[in-house]
C-alpha cells in the first residue's frame, strides 16, 4: 500500500493508504478529523472542504496519494486555542449555521474567499458559494456572516496578506 | 409570573450554546462515531423499479476478501415489516391497504433502490466490491408510475393487498353543502395543479451504527433520528420484536432532517439485528445517490381545486380532488400527511363555509413518499393561495383585497373552521398589513415599470398561509387514526449546586434546542444561562419522549419543561417553606427566589436545592429529598402559526430565467424564545419553499427510474439563487399553552411556494398566463410565453 | 471505487512508459475534478492511474507570435493549467479576456482549484465549455505526440481524436479581435445547458455551440450573417434547426435552439 506524508494542521503525518483512498478518507478515518464531513458523492456539496497549499479544494475529490507533500488545513486547524478564527467567530455572532453539518466546508470556503478577493461583495459571496450547499440556513445569515468574517479577518492583520495570515497554510 | 427582564430568558436573541463544537469540527454526528471492532454494511440495490427475484446468489461474495457475512430476505423473513403509524379509513369506512415493508426484499422489488441483501465486511470498500458478486436474477415486472394510470383495470398491482394500487380513498367535510353552494355561486374558479415531489435532502446523509452486548443482551443503535425513542419504539415492538428496555437509540447530532429523518428505516433495524447476529458493530452510511433512492421524499400530488364565489367575492365553498403518491410502501407516517394534515387545512385565513376535500392515495413503483417539511400543509396553502390569486384575477380583483374580504377577523376566535380545527388566536389583517407595508405593495407598478425599461417582466406575489403545529392532542390524533400518542415528555433535575439539567424528548438537528430551552429554563427559574444543560437523542437519558417535527418542539416539548419546573417550585416552596418558617401557601417564586409573601425573607434556589440533596433540617416526614421532576404534556390543541409573505420576481422573457428580487415574511408564531433562531428557521424553510417553486424535481421516467438522482441533476437552491429575505414577526399568543407560543418550524416552506408561483404568473399576466406548475424552470416559463405569443 | 495502481511519474517519456506497462486500462489522472466522482461511481475500473501532476512543463500560461500567414497572437496554456490559473492570468485577461470569463464560469472556486483544461477537453463532455473555446478561438491542441487542429480535436460524444496512451500537453488559443461566451447553466450540475463563444478574426467570425447537441459544433449561418455585419441585429431570423440538439429533464432541444440564438447575440452585444 502507498505511503503518504503530508502536514496536516501544521503536523507532520504519515498513513498508509489504498491507492483509492481519498483525501477525506484519510482526514476522517485514519487522522481522527472528523471535522471535515461528506454530504454527497459527486463532488458537488463542499461539505467536504478543506485547504490544499492554502486553496479550497473538495477533499471527497482528491485522492490521498494526490495530497502527499502538501499541507492541508481542516476546520480544527483554525482556532487558536480557545479563541476561535475571526470566520468561525462571524458564524457564531452572525447564526451562520444550525446543524452545522456543511458549516466546516462553509467556513473553510469563506477564508479561502477572503485571500480571493477581500472585497467581496453580498452578490460575489454568493457567487464563490456555488461549491457549498446548506439546506438549514438559506444562506442569510451564512452570507452576513461571511461579509462580517472577511472584514475581522483584515482589521486583525496588515492590509494585502491578511487572509493568508491564519488558518491557511501557503 | 411577574419578573425583571432576565438577559438570557424569553426572548433574548441569545447566541447558540451548540456553535462552538460545530465550528471548531468537534460536532459528534453519527458517522463520526467508530466503535472498536467495527464492521461495514453495504445495501445491495434494486436497479428494477418493479420485478420479481427469481434467485439469489451470495456464495462468492460470501468467500470475497474481508466479507464477514451477506444477508438476503431468506435469513431476515422472520423479522417484522417496518410500521405506518397512523390508520386512515376510507370514506366507505375500510381501513386502508398496508402491503408488508420488509426490511430486505422478498420475492419482488417494487422500487429503485429497494434494498435486496446487504454486504457485512471489514471495510466498506470491500463491501462493495463483493457486492458486484452477488448474484441476482429478477424478471422485470411493468412499472407503476404514473399515479392515473395505476388505477386503470390491467395496470400491475404494487401490492397484491390492493389490486388497483389504492391505499386509501379518505373523504373529509360536508359534501352536499359544498355541491349546493356551487350550485348557486356566481362564480366558479377551477384549477389543476401539481404538487412537485421533492427530496429533503439534509446535507447529512443518513447513517446508523448498530452495537449488541452479549453480556447484558442489550442492543445499542447510534441514528442519524429525528426521534429516538420512536425508533426504538417501532424498531423494538414491530421489526425486531425485542423488548424497549433491551434497546437503546442514540440520536447524537445530526445534520439536518426536515422530516426525512423521522420515519424508521430497513437500514436501522437491519444493522441492530446484524450486529446482533455477529456479536460486533456494523456501521452503515448512506452515499447521497443511496439517499435519493431510499430516503423518504416529500409532496407529490396531483389536485383539482374549484372555489365557489359569491358576487361580491366572497368565497362559498371549496371542492379539493387529489392523487396522492405513496411510493412503493407506506412510510412512517405517510398516511397521514395528505389527509389530517392537510385537508383540515383547506380553510386557511379564511371564512370559507363549506369545504369538501377527497383524497386518494396511490401506489406507485417509486421511492416512498413522506412528510417534508411542510408535510400537507403545503401542499393545501398552495392550491388555496393558488385558486384564491387565479381568482382575483378571473373576476378582477385585487388578489390583496380578495383576500382581505374573506379574511377571519380578530373577533371571530376562537373559530370553528368546517374542517375540524378550532382556531385559538391570529390576527390576518396585523400579519398581511406589515407584509404590504416592508414589500411598499402600493409602490410596485412603478418598479414594474422601470423593469419594463430594463426588458425585464417584474412580478408581485402575495400569499397568507396557515399551519396547524404542535403536533398533537394525543385524544383527538388516537380518534383520527394515530397508534400513538403525541405528548412530549421532560425531566427537570436540579443538581445539587442549583445547576439544572434538562432531559428532553425533543430532538435537535439544528434547531438550537440546546440554547432555547435553556432561555425557558433560565426564565422560569431564574437562574443563569450556563448552569441549564439541555440533554437530548438518548433513550438511556431521556424518561420518554416523542421527537421533534411537525413544529413541536417548544409548544410541546417546551410546554414539558414549563410543566416539570412547576412541579420544582411547587416542591421548592415547601422547602422554603420550612426553611424561612413560614406557611407553604405563603410562598411565592420570583426572579430565582423562594419569598415569604409581602416580607423580605427569601430563599435563594440554589439554597433551596441544596437543602433538598443535604436533607439537615429538612421535612422529611412530608417531602421528599432531591429536587427532580418529570412531565407529560399533552397539547391542548394545535398551534396555528399564520402569516402573509409577498414575492417580486423579474423574468428575462428571451430565456424564461427567474430571479427573485424580493422576499417579504409577515409570520405571527406567538410569543418567541430566540429571535435570531426564528429567524434563521424561517430562512431555511423560504430557501426550502422557493426550492420547491423553481428548482427541485424528483422526476421519475416511465421505467421507475428516478432520472434527477443526483445534485447534478436535482436542483438544490444556492447561495446565488436566493436573495436575503426581510423577514418580521407581529403576535397573538397561543391561548392553550404555557408558553404561548406556536412554532416556526415550517412556516418558510409552506407560505413561499404560492407566494413565488403568484409572482411569476403576474409577471406573466400580459401573456394571458393563469398558472406555471413547480418548478417554474426557466423552460416552462419560455413556453408559456412562447404559446401566449403564438394565440 | 475499485482499487488501482497509483503512479506518479515525473516525465512524459516515464509516462508513456507506464502506459505500455499499464496492463489493460490505464488513465491518466490531471484534476481529478471528472475521473475521482467516476471512480467513486464506479463508472471506470482502471488498473493503474498515471498522475500527471509531477511532470514538469505541463502548466502555465505564455503568448507567442505566429509565424508565416499566421501571423497573429497565440496564447498557449499548459494542459495542467487548473481552471482558476487561466481565470486569473494577467495575460489571458488581457489577450483574451472571453477565456478568462469561460474559466471563471467553470464550476465552483473549489473545483476551479483543482480542474485543468487538459483534462476537460480530454474528456470531451458534451456539456463542458472549454471545447466552445477551443473551436472558436482556432485552437490547436499540442500532444506528447503530435499537434491536432481544434477543429478535428472532439469527435462526438465524450470522444476525441486522442489515441490511447495519447497526452495533451497544451493548447494555443489564437487571440481574437473580439470575443465573448455566454452560458446558460443547467441549473442542477451547473454545467452548459447551452454556452456560446463568438469571436472574430477580422474578416472570419466563429461561432461555437457547447451544451446543445452531442459535442461542440459551429453554426455556419449564424457565421456568415455575423462576417457580413458584426451585430446582434444581423442574427434576426437566423434559427438553429432543434433536429440532432440533446432533449433532457432540464431542457427540450426546441429550448436549447432557441438559447443558441439568444446566447449568440448576447455574446455579439458583449463583444462591444
Ligand atoms: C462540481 C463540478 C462542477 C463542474 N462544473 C463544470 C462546468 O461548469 N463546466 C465544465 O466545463 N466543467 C465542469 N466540471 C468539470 C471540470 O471542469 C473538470 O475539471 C474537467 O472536466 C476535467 O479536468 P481534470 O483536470 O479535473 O481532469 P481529470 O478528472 O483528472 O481527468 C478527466 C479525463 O481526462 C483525462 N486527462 C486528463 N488530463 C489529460 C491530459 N493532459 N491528456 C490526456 N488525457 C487527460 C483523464 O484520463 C480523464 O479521462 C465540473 C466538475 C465538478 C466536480
Ligand atoms: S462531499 Fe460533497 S463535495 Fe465533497
Ligand atoms: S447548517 Fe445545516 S446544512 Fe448548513
Amino acid at each position: 500500500m502507498p505511503r503518504v506524508a503530508l502536514t496536516v494542521n501544521g503536523k507532520a503525518v504519515t498513513a498508509e493508504v489504498e491507492g483509492r483512498t481519498l483525501l477525506v478518507q484519510l482526514l476522517r478515518e485514519n487522522l481522527g478529523l472528523t471535522g471535515t464531513h461528506v454530504g454527497c458523492d459527486t463532488s458537488q456539496c463542499g461539505a467536504c472542504t478543506v485547504h490544499v497549499n492554502g486553496r479550497s479544494v473538495k477533499s471527497c475529490t482528491m485522492l490521498a496519494v494526490q495530497a502527499a507533500s502538501s499541507a492541508v488545513t481542516t476546520i480544527e486547524g483554525l482556532a487558536n486555542g480557545t479563541e476561535l478564527h475571526p470566520m468561525q467567530e462571524a458564524f457564531r455572532e452572525h447564526h451562520g449555521l444550525q446543524c452545522g453539518f456543511c458549516t466546516p466546508g462553509m467556513v473553510m470556503s469563506a477564508i479561502d474567499l477572503a485571500r480571493h478577493n477581500p472585497e467581496a461583495d453580498e452578490t460575489q459571496v454568493r457567487e464563490w458559494l456555488e461549491g457549498n450547499l446548506c439546506r438549514c440556513t438559506g444562506y442569510h445569515n451564512i452570507v452576513k456572516a461571511i461579509l462580517a468574517g472577511i472584514k475581522a479577518m483584515l482589521g486583525n492583520a496588515p492590509r494585502g496578506k491578511s487572509a493568508k495570515s491564519r488558518g491557511t497554510s501557503s | 409570573m411577574t419578573h425583571q427582564p432576565n438577559p438570557t430568558g424569553i426572548g433574548a436573541a441569545l447566541k447558540r450554546k451548540e456553535d462552538p463544537r460545530f465550528l471548531r469540527g468537534k460536532g459528534r454526528y453519527t458517522d463520526d462515531i467508530n466503535l472498536p471492532g467495527q464492521s461495514y454494511a453495504y445495501f445491495l440495490r434494486s436497479a428494477y423499479a418493479h420485478a420479481r427475484i427469481k434467485k439469489i446468489d451470495t456464495r462468492a461474495a460470501k468467500k470475497a476478501r474481508g466479507v464477514v457475512a451477506v444477508y438476503t430476505s431468506a435469513d431476515t423473513a422472520k423479522l417484522g415489516g417496518l410500521p405506518c403509524g397512523w390508520l386512515i379509513h376510507s370514506k366507505d369506512g375500510s381501513p386502508m391497504k398496508e402491503g408488508k415493508h420488509p426490511v430486505l426484499a422478498e420475492g419482488k422489488v417494487r422500487h429503485v433502490g429497494d434494498p435486496v441483501a446487504v454486504i457485512i465486511a471489514e471495510t466498506l470498500a470491500q463491501a462493495r466490491d463483493a457486492a458486484e458478486l452477488v448474484e441476482i436474477d429478477f424478471a422485470e415486472l411493468p412499472a407503476v408510475v404514473d399515479m392515473a394510470k395505476a388505477q386503470n383495470k390491467g395496470a400491475a398491482a404494487v401490492h397484491d393487498v390492493a389490486p388497483d394500487n389504492v391505499c386509501y380513498d379518505w373523504e373529509l367535510g360536508d359534501k352536499a353543502a359544498v355541491d349546493a353552494a356551487f350550485a348557486t355561486a356566481a362564480h366558479v374558479t377551477r384549477l389543476e395543479l401539481t404538487n412537485n415531489r421533492l427530496a429533503a435532502n439534509p446535507i447529512e446523509p443518513r447513517a446508523a451504527i448498530g452495537d449488541y452486548s452479549s453480556a447484558t443482551g442489550e442492543h445499542t443503535l447510534y441514528t442519524t433520528s429525528q426521534n429516538p425513542h420512536v425508533i426504538r419504539l417501532l424498531m423494538g415492538a414491530f421489526v425486531l420484536q425485542i423488548p424497549e428496555h433491551k434497546i437503546r437509540v442514540i440520536a447524537p447530532d445530526v445534520g439536518g432532517g426536515f422530516g426525512s429523518k423521522i420515519y424508521h428505516y430497513a437500514e436501522e433495524a437491519l444493522v441492530t439485528w446484524a450486529a446482533a447476529q455477529l456479536e460486533r458493530p456494523v456501521k452503515w452510511t448512506s452515499d447521497r445517490s443511496e439517499a435519493f433512492l431510499s430516503d423518504a421524499q416529500g409532496r407529490d400530488h396531483k389536485t383539482v381545486v374549484e372555489l365557489a364565489l359569491d358576487k361580491d367575492g366572497k368565497f362559498l365553498a371549496l371542492r379539493e380532488s387529489t392523487l396522492a403518491n405513496m411510493g412503493a410502501y407506506l412510510s412512517t407516517f405517510a398516511s397521514v400527511i395528505p389527509t389530517w394534515l392537510h385537508g383540515t387545512l383547506l380553510a386557511g385565513q379564511y371564512t370559507t363555509p363549506a369545504i369538501y376535500c377527497n383524497v386518494k392515495a396511490i401506489y406507485t413503483s417509486t421511492v416512498a413518499v413522506d412528510a417534508y417539511r411542510g408535510a400537507g400543509r403545503p401542499e393545501a396553502t398552495f392550491l388555496l393561495e393558488r385558486v384564491i390569486d387565479l381568482a382575483a384575477l378571473e373576476t378582477g380583483r385585487d388578489p390583496v383585497e380578495l383576500r382581505r374580504l374573506n379574511f377571519i377577523q380578530p373577533h371571530q376566535f376562537p373559530y370553528q373552521t368546517p374542517v375540524a380545527l378550532v382556531y385559538d388566536s391570529g390576527n390576518y389583517q396585523a400579519t398581511m398589513d406589515q407584509a404590504l407595508k416592508a414589500a411598499d405593495y402600493a409602490g410596485f407598478e412603478k418598479r414594474r415599470q422601470a423593469a419594463k425599461a430594463r426588458g425585464k417582466l417584474r412580478g408581485i406575489g402575495v400569499a397568507s398561509y396557515i399551519e396547524a403545529c404542535g403536533i398533537a392532542p394525543s385524544n383527538v390524533a388516537g380518534a383520527l387514526g394515530a397508534r400513538a400518542g403525541l405528548y412530549e415528555a421532560a425531566t427537570v433535575r436540579v443538581n445539587p449546586t442549583g445547576s439544572v439539567s434538562v432531559m428532553t424528548g425533543s430532538h435537535s438537528h439544528g434547531q438550537g434546542h440546546e440554547t432555547t430551552f435553556a432561555q425557558v429554563v433560565s426564565d422560569k427559574l431564574g437562574i443563569a444561562f450556563d448552569q441549564v444543560e439541555i440533554v437530548h437523542g438518548d433513550t438511556a437519558k431521556i424518561p420518554f419522549g416523542m421527537g421533534t417535527y411537525g413544529s413541536r418542539s417548544i409548544a410541546v416539548g417546551g410546554s414539558a419543561i414549563v410543566k416539570a419546573m412547576d412541579k420544582i417550585i411547587a416542591k421548592g416552596k415547601k422547602i422554603a417553606a420550612h426553611m424561612l418558617e413560614a406557611a407553604e401557601g405563603d410562598m411565592t417564586f420570583e426572579n430565582g427566589a423562594f419569598k415569604v409573601a409581602g416580607t423580605d425573607r427569601q430563599k435563594s434556589f440554589g439554597e433551596v436545592a441544596f437543602s433538598a440533596y443535604v436533607p439537615h433540617k429538612y421535612p422529611l416526614d412530608t417531602v421528599e429529598p432531591g429536587l427532580e421532576e418529570t412531565a407529560f404534556y399533552d397539547p391542548k390543541n394545535f398551534t396555528f402559526p399564520a402569516g402573509t409573505y409577498i414575492c417580486e420576481v423579474e423574468i428575462d422573457p428571451d430565456t424564461g430565467a427567474v430571479e427573485i428580487v424580493a422576499f417579504h415574511a409577515a409570520d405571527d408564531f406567538g410569543n418567541i424564545i430566540n429571535p435570531m433562531i426564528v429567524e434563521g428557521q424561517v430562512h431555511g424553510g423560504l430557501a426550502q419553499g422557493i426550492g420547491q417553486a423553481l428548482f427541485e424535481h424528483c422526476v421519475y421516467d416511465d421505467a421507475g427510474q428516478l432520472v434527477s438522482g443526483s445534485f447534478m441533476d436535482y436542483c438544490m437552491p444556492r447561495a446565488d439563487n436566493l436573495p436575503s429575505f426581510n423577514v418580521a414577526t407581529s403576535v397573538t399568543v397561543c391561548t392553550h399553552n404555557p408558553l404561548g407560543v406556536k412554532g416556526c418550524g415550517e412556516a418558510g416552506a409552506i407560505g413561499s411556494p404560492p407566494a413565488v408561483i403568484n409572482a411569476i404568473v403576474n409577471a406573466l399576466k400580459d401573456y394571458g398566463v393563469t398558472h406555471i406548475e413547480m418548478p417554474a424552470t426557466p423552460q416552462k416559463i419560455w413556453r408559456a410565453i412562447r404559446s401566449a405569443k403564438k394565440k | 471505487m475499485h482499487d488501482f495502481k497509483y503512479a506518479r511519474p515525473a516525465s512524459l517519456a516515464a509516462a508513456a512508459t507506464l502506459v505500455k506497462k499499464g496492463g489493460a486500462d490505464p488513465v491518466f489522472l490531471a484534476g481529478g475534478q471528472t475521473l475521482i466522482p467516476a471512480l467513486k461511481m464506479r463508472l471506470r475500473k482502471p488498473s493503474t492511474v498515471i498522475d500527471l501532476a509531477a511532470i514538469k512543463g505541463l502548466d502555465g500560461i505564455a503568448e507567442k507570435k505566429g509565424k508565416g500567414k499566421d501571423k497573429g497572437l497565440t496564447v498557449v496554456v499548459g494542459a495542467l493549467t487548473t481552471h482558476a490559473a487561466v481565470a486569473g492570468s494577467k495575460l489571458v485577461k488581457a489577450r483574451i479576456p472571453a477565456l478568462a470569463a469561460l474559466a471563471e464560469g467553470i464550476g465552483d472556486p473549489q473545483v476551479r482549484h483543482r480542474g485543468t483544461l487538459g483534462g476537460s477537453i480530454a474528456n470531451a463532455d458534451p456539456a463542458a465549455d472549454y471545447p466552445a473555446a477551443v473551436i472558436a478561438l482556432h485552437a490547436e491542441v499540442v500532444t506528447n505526440k503530435r499537434s491536432i487542429s481544434g477543429d478535428a480535436f472532439f469527435k462526438g460524444f465524450f470522444e476525441t481524436a486522442l489515441k490511447p496512451g495519447e497526452i495533451v500537453t497544451a493548447v494555443n488559443f489564437r487571440v481574437p479581435d473580439k470575443a465573448a461566451y455566454m452560458k446558460f447553466a443547467q441549473p442542477a450540475s451547473r454545467f452548459a445547458l447551452v454556452g456560446v463563444l463568438v469571436a472574430k478574426f477580422g474578416a472570419e467570425v466563429r461561432v461555437a455551440v457547447t451544451g446543445a447537441g452531442a459535442s461542440v459544433f459551429r453554426v455556419p449561418d449564424m457565421e456568415k450573417a455575423l462576417a457580413k455585419s458584426f451585430s446582434a441585429a444581423a442574427l434576426d431570423g437566423i434559427k438553429v434547426s432543434p433536429k440532432d440538439l440533446n432533449s433532457d429533464i432540464h431542457a427540450a432541444a426546441d429550448y436549447r435552439a432557441h438559447l443558441i440564438g439568444v446566447l449568440a447575440k448576447r455574446a455579439v452585444e458583449a463583444c462591444g
